[in-house]
């Protein structure tokens, strides 16, 4: 016997943790500033495809390009573990599940990070 | 589940006992294109390493990208992409309360699916035409 308080008496007065909802509502928020990086994605995307190195990073290299990318890549990458994070609660128990979260969080935090440091590397002219 | 239980309990979500309707489908194919998504994110991730590590790892990724089963991947990407797109901003104004009506729900969720496929077909189009891909 540990304690003779009742559960009701210790979660009594607490209140709720007060950040349930902030997973929630970033995740809208995210998605919402996805649409119009996403638009301006499209014509990235048509103006790299098939791109020479040259014509690449010479796109790379326009600032308003490079702090889009960035921001695309920031942003989709945070909506991107959030959505699978979601999928792996929904279907995935036990030590697994554990495994899986963690896995995600390093993979989607790994490549982020990778893919912003080397656009700033081209668009800083390092390449 | 356990032997100890008198019967076979169903299990959500309760595919069993649901007829087929457009939102599930719409609501699974959210989900699939997500997932879609998150190797489209890496691939982007690989195009920008490539890029910043010099013209031949540049060279040996889009000759990557531009052959048959690359082009296939971003296809299946791109419908990846305007799906979830469409309907992510059909759940945004779901999330504002509106858009439950089951007529609208419906229309809607066929219109996603409509998009995506004129969506993808006239981006790549487009850009055939512009002399890439």
């Amino acid at each position: 016997m540990e304690s003779y308080r009742t559960p009701l008496s210790r979660a009594r007065g607490l209140g709720a943790a007060k950040h349930g909802v902030t997973h929630w509502i970033a995740e809208r928020v995210s998605a919402l500033a996805l649409v119009p990086l996403c638009a301006w994605l499209i014509w990235a995307g048509l103006v790299l495809a098939g791109a020479d190195y040259d014509t690449a990073v010479a796109f790379v290299a326009q600032p308003l390009n490079a702090v889009l990318l960035t921001l695309l890549i920031a942003v989709g990458f945070w909506h991107m573990h959030a959505g699978m994070r979601v999928i792996v609660e929904d279907y995935i128990g036990g030590a697994q599940r554990a495994a899986l979260l963690i896995l995600n969080l390093f993979i989607s935090v790994l490549a982020g990070a990778l893919a912003i440091f080397c656009i700033l590397k081209v668009a800083l002219g390092g390449a | 589940m356990t032997s100890a239980s008198p019967r076979a309990r169903p299990l959500s979500p309760h595919l069993q006992v649901w007829r087929f309707h457009v939102t599930m489908l719409g609501s699974i194919l959210h989900r699939i294109a997500g997932v879609g998504l998150y190797l489209g994110a890496l691939i982007l991730a690989g195009w920008a390493l490539s890029l910043a590590s010099g013209p031949e790892a540049y060279g040996a990724f889009m000759t990557c990208m531009v052959s048959i089963p690359g082009k296939l991947v971003m296809f299946l990407i791109t419908l990846g992409f305007f799906y979830h797109l469409a309907k992510g901003v059909q759940h945004l104004v779901w999330d504002t309360g509106r858009g439950f009506n089951l007529a609208t729900a419906n229309a809607a969720s066929l219109f996603c699916i409509a998009f995506t496929v004129v969506a993808s077909l006239a981006t790549w189009w487009v850009a055939y035409a512009m002399g890439g891909a």
